[in-house]
């Protein structure tokens, strides 16, 4: 089941759901995300990298501690983007003229995606089947659903760049956990040193991945 | 804004932007004995407090958090496909990547060091002599620079020498050398040090492209293959293949920068001084608007401040220099209905596509290993190197396996083969095939200059001191979409001589509009141009301008077309050429330097 503290911030969706969810590595309070919200993002997350035969998956990486503490940082305030107005629509290749942060994204987002979830199913999306889960989410990135003026495609694509850097960043921002992410990718981290293995042509590397913080993999 | 500021004790140069040109000029200017402020708007940065390892080797600050760069919040660009259209902000980092800070983007660049094709240099001179002038699309506004290699020939060595760049020469004094670029025109000396060795994706291209029929040669590269002392006694050491060169600022100090090979010495001069945090508002300009008077710019308290100065340089990134020229009143400004005016006009980007070969999956291309400038290239359809005549275009791309460094989040961004899905099992089990045992072939190519593809001033939406953001008025165009995907396709026959198990040829699409969410390249140019005639260049010869002499603007601004070659070879020798003409003309008899 859920993480310790996970559980306990959102188990009455989780027991409402009838299966069993992804199991996070480390015992984690959300500190932005809310019950509702970090049900969604847990079960997000356990179906944008599902735990297989290739690796571990978003969960058990704690992307969603990842992502929960990312939103805490200036660019989740979008203090790195330009956000002067006036803000207006254009086509889609002149780029983000939405007036709204990530934080802001992802409050309208998993608000949205739960509405779509009830609407169509009558419950919430941490609560649907995996194969329900992943029609909504294949919904949202084809920018299908409208969450308010927030495309959806826009929230999708928001959360598919996190749980990406969630699972293959460095472990001092809080997800890649164990380095897991990067052990099945052949990543090795901070390593950052081949002038030994520049012209060992075709062989596989054979040191395991090492963290900023020291950690080996 | 300029009647209520401070005003400071005059300075014999000013310097606009801290980065390869502005340091490459603070340094020439106290040599010749020339009070220096070089005033940089981002922080002051250097190798030991922003690339100390290990807190430096991450990917999620450096590449996704753009810890390095431009603060797009306080400073950024409108862009649009056509002038009909209205130009929207670029709010988020993505199609390109401009610096900010001390050493600008010359403390977070990948290493790639080039001189010019001497026949890029007066490409339309060239094209008439070969194809006749009606082999010039309508429209393309082709020019020359008005300098030749030769002419440049000694800049580029000192810039080589300057930045310790490893390669391998063709032709030295006219005798074939060595087994470099054998398209190159002869240099005065060899490279200062040896080429790097070929990672292994590199080493089969070499051998593929050979097989091929090209002639492939090692990259020039300003990552240092041994360790180094350059002329101003800066230290390098020797770079060990860490793949953190874009993006970072090189923590084994392999990497030239304007932190690592010219401030050391610079900042214990007693005729210079920095100020960083200091945002340029305008140059200002005397009453008859001929002379420039000094700067005004914001301090980092948010001070309003005039620095009179004899002599202004501007050496901020391509876009930032053509702005404060529009911002100050320098050169008639560009009107694309009568393509008429200089400075706005010849913008241009460059053509860069990634195509991606699979191996057999027994091979491990271990992409993490990487330097930013080295690698494989060949140029048989780089410059006039081809005959044009047949195909129709004008331009080229020189084609290389340039592996940086492929590091975990951009491996997962980049996902699987095409038709993979973008998550979910199949993606994983893509993603971790593509990463282990592919490698990516880019063609680099040139972008045209175009009538109706400009810069000048957004009329709605203001930076972070309220004045007008610049606009870029940006499309691809016919001829150079043919020339990319002419150019693709001879990569094809590489990937099939290294018996690939999968090719993914990526050429640019017509009809598909400039996309500003995709990363494409940084290497912007054009807006205030060089050359010999002032109806069609902002800058002479020198980098000087036409209009106000004692202003000399420095950066790929000042080319006339996109080059095939990444710019900043050309940038650091065009600064020395115009430090080297200041130093012995205009600092004796200041006003416009004629020939």
């Amino acid at each position: 089941m859920q993480g310790l503290a996970g559980a306990a911030a959102c188990g009455t969706v989780l027991a409402s759901s009838g299966r069993a969810g992804p199991v996070a590595a480390s015992p984690y309070r959300p500190q932005f995300f809310d019950a509702a919200e970090w049900a969604f993002l847990v079960a997000a997350c356990d179906r944008l990298i599902p735990a297989d035969a290739s690796g571990p998956g978003a969960v058990a990486l704690d992307v969603p501690r990842f992502i929960d503490r990312q939103m805490d940082t200036p660019y989740a305030h979008g203090a790195q983007w330009y956000m002067n107005g006036p803000f207006m629509a254009g086509p889609d290749n002149l780029g983000y003229q939405l007036p709204y942060a990530p934080r802001e994204l992802y409050r309208h987002g998993i608000a949205g995606m739960n509405a779509h979830a009830a609407t169509r199913h009558g419950r919430p999306f941490a609560a649907l089947s995996a194969a329900l889960q992943d029609d909504l989410l294949r919904a949202a990135e084809r920018g299908s659903l409208v969450f308010g003026d927030v495309p959806s495609a826009t929230f999708f694509e928001q959360l598919l760049a996190n749980v990406m850097e969630g699972a293959f960043s460095d472990p001092i921002h809080g997800g890649n956990t164990g380095m897991g992410g990067w052990a099945m990718l052949g990543f090795p981290g901070a390593r950052a040193d081949f002038m030994d293995w520049v012209d060992q042509y075709g062989v596989h590397y054979p040191l395991g991945s090492v963290s900023i913080s020291g950690e080996r993999a | 804004m300029s009647t209520d500021a401070r005003r400071l004790d005059p300075v014999d140069v000013v310097i606009v932007g801290g980065g390869w040109a502005g340091c490459i000029m603070a340094k020439e200017m106290t040599e010749a004995g020339r009070s220096v402020v070089v005033l940089e708007r981002g922080s002051d940065r250097s190798t030991a407090s922003d690339g100390a390892y290990p807190a430096s080797i991450d990917e999620l600050e450096g590449n996704f958090r753009y810890k390095l760069f431009q603060d797009l919040s306080k400073h950024t660009v409108t862009i649009r496909n056509n002038s009909r259209q209205v130009a929207l902000p670029y709010r988020r980092m993505a199609a390109f990547l401009p610096g900010e800070g001390v050493g600008g983007a010359g403390l977070h660049w990948s290493g790639v060091h080039f001189r010019i094709p001497p026949d890029d240099l007066r490409l339309r001179t060239r094209v008439i002599e070969k194809y006749g002038a009606k082999f010039i699309p309508e429209g393309m506004n082709l020019q020359d620079y008005g300098v030749t290699y030769e002419e440049l020939e000694p800049f580029f060595d000192r810039a080589e020498k300057v930045f310790g760049t490893s390669g391998e020469a063709y032709k030295v004094n006219g005798q074939v050398v060595g087994k470099g670029n054998v398209f190159s025109p002869s240099r005065s000396d060899h490279f200062p040090l040896p080429a790097l060795k070929d990672v292994y994706t590199a080493h089969l291209f070499r051998k593929a492209a050979t097989e091929a029929g090209f002639h492939p040669y090692s990259l020039p590269a300003a990552n240092a293959s041994r360790q180094y002392v350059n002329p101003y006694g800066a230290q390098m050491g020797p770079c060990n293949f860490c793949g953190y060169c874009s993006g970072y600022a090189c923590y084994m100090y392999s990497k030239a920068s304007p932190n690592v090979n010219i401030l050391p010495v610079l900042r214990r001069h007693p005729l210079f001084e920095l100020r960083a945090g200091c945002n340029v508002l305008k140059v200002e300009l005397d009453s008859d608007g001929r002379r420039a008077t000094g700067v005004t710019y914001a301090d980092a308290e948010g001070n309003t401040v005039t620095q009179p100065a004899e002599l202004v340089i501007l050496s901020a990134f391509q876009f930032h220099n053509v702005r404060l020229m529009l911002l100050s009143g320098i050169g008639k400004p560009y009107d694309p209905a009568r393509n008429e005016g200089v400075v706005g006009r010849n913008f241009v980007y460059q053509n860069v596509t990634t195509s991606t070969v699979w191996l057999d999956p027994k091979v491990e291309t271990n992409q993490y290993v990487g330097t930013g400038g080295g690698g494989v290239a060949f140029d048989d359809f780089n410059s006039e190197n081809f005959d044009h005549g047949p195909l129709g275009f004008v331009g080229g791309s020189p084609v290389w396996v340039n592996q940086a460094g492929v590091k975990a989040i951009a491996a997962a961004y980049s996902g699987g083969p095409p038709g993979t899905p973008r998550w979910g099992s199949a993606w994983k089990a893509g993603m971790i095939d593509t990463y282990r045992h592919s490698l990516r072939i880019d063609a680099h190519g040139t972008n045209m200059a175009y009538r109706d593809v400009y810069l000048d001033l957004d009329p709605t939406w203001k930076d972070a001191h309220g004045q007008p953001l610049l606009r870029m008025t940006f499309d691809w165009k016919d001829n150079d979409i043919r020339m990319n995907r002419y150019v693709v396709d001879k990569i094809g026959n590489v990937a099939k001589a290294m018996g690939a198990r999968r090719v993914h040829l990526t050429s640019r699409e017509f009809g598909k509009p400039f996309d500003t969410r995709q990363y494409q390249t940084t290497h912007l140019g054009g807006g205030a141009v060089m050359g010999t005639d002032p109806g069609t260049s902002a800058l002479n010869r020198y980098l000087q301008s036409w209009d106000v002499h004692n202003v000399f603007v420095i950066g790929a601004n000042a080319f006339p077309q996109g080059t095939g070659y990444n710019p900043t070879g050309m940038v650091a020798a065009l600064a020395y050429w115009a430090a080297h003409h200041i130093r012995t003309t205009y600092l004796a008899r200041p006003g416009p330097l004629a020939g």
